[in-house]
């Protein structure tokens, strides 16, 4: 792991962790991207439009990288049917569970919550068995 | 008219922490794939940066929730409610949710936030990832649509 990846860990990090203190601050708000994507789909209430609003900032965060910064690196090592059967398990688990990365992961262990602990301990293992799986065979 | 100026001052915010957030998760690499499953193959070549990538997102927020955000009110159950809902304690929907997000989040290397990044940047496999997802966040709600 090279110095400047370390960096970009602790910048791109910090920047998420601040995101997340000022949705509190200014919506008292947890920034779960799950439940604010979700939460766009109708019947439409009146925290649809700051869910909308900030789903779109994250899509304008694209062009805005590529003129500023440069490329943006995306490589998939799934294939297509993998991807769709994935985000459903995405899409569903996130729901059922009540968040995801950044839910429970971040801001509910923020704030301690044995829900959150428990949630990210489990899909980390999930993930990190699938990985072993697919990777090295079992 | 003031509820509409703050309502739209309101917008504006989450759409300014929306851009800051989406920078996040591109510095970061949270939204390369690959880098997000070489991190979860902790047997494998292992990289370690998302976890400092989390170390720092979490550190961030815990210091700014002590010193900055202490005279405000606890985080309410309203809150919490825009994601985990007004559930409580560990029960059988939080441990099968949680297993399939991160079934879901192994075999792709993509998880919600990194899915709008993916849509932005258009190549096909991020699209059918993005459609699926939501896919999966209406058959959630189709299914338990009596709760």
């Amino acid at each position: 792991m090279s110095i400047s990846a370390v960096i970009s860990a602790i910048i791109g990090g910090s920047l998420i962790g601040l995101v997340a203190a000022l949705l509190l601050f200014t919506h008292n708000r947890v920034a779960g991207i799950s439940g604010i994507a979700a939460g766009i789909l109708p019947p439409w209430n009146n925290e649809s439009p700051w869910r909308a609003s900030f789903l779109t900032g994250m899509l304008l965060s694209v062009p805005l990288y590529r003129s500023l910064l440069g490329e943006i690196p995306l490589e998939l090592s799934a294939s297509l049917p993998v991807l769709a059967i994935a985000g459903l398990l995405v899409g569903y688990g996130s729901r059922l569970g009540g968040g995801c990365t950044s839910g429970h992961g971040i801001c509910g262990i923020a704030r301690l919550s044995t829900r959150s602990i428990v949630a990210t301990l489990v899909f980390m293992l999930a993930a990190g068995l699938v990985v072993f799986g697919v990777r090295h065979g079992f | 008219m003031v509820s509409k100026q703050s309502a739209l001052i309101k917008n504006l915010l989450a759409l300014l922490l929306g851009i800051g957030f989406g920078l996040g998760l591109i510095v970061a690499g949270m939204s390369n794939p690959t880098k997000v499953l070489a991190f979860l193959d902790v047997l494998g070549d292992w990289d370690p940066s998302l976890a400092i990538v989390m170390a720092s997102a979490l550190g961030t927020l815990i210091v700014s929730q002590k010193y900055f955000l202490k005279n405000s009110e606890p985080l309410s159950s309203s809150a919490a409610s825009s994601c985990d809902g007004n559930r409580s304690g560990v029960d059988a929907s939080l441990i099968a949710g949680s297993t399939l997000f991160g079934l879901g989040w192994g075999l792709s290397g993509i998880c919600p936030g990194p899915a709008f990044i993916g849509l932005a940047s258009g190549n096909l496999g991020s699209l059918v990832f993005f459609a699926s997802m939501y896919a999966g966040f209406i058959a959630y709600r189709w299914l338990n649509r009596s709760r």
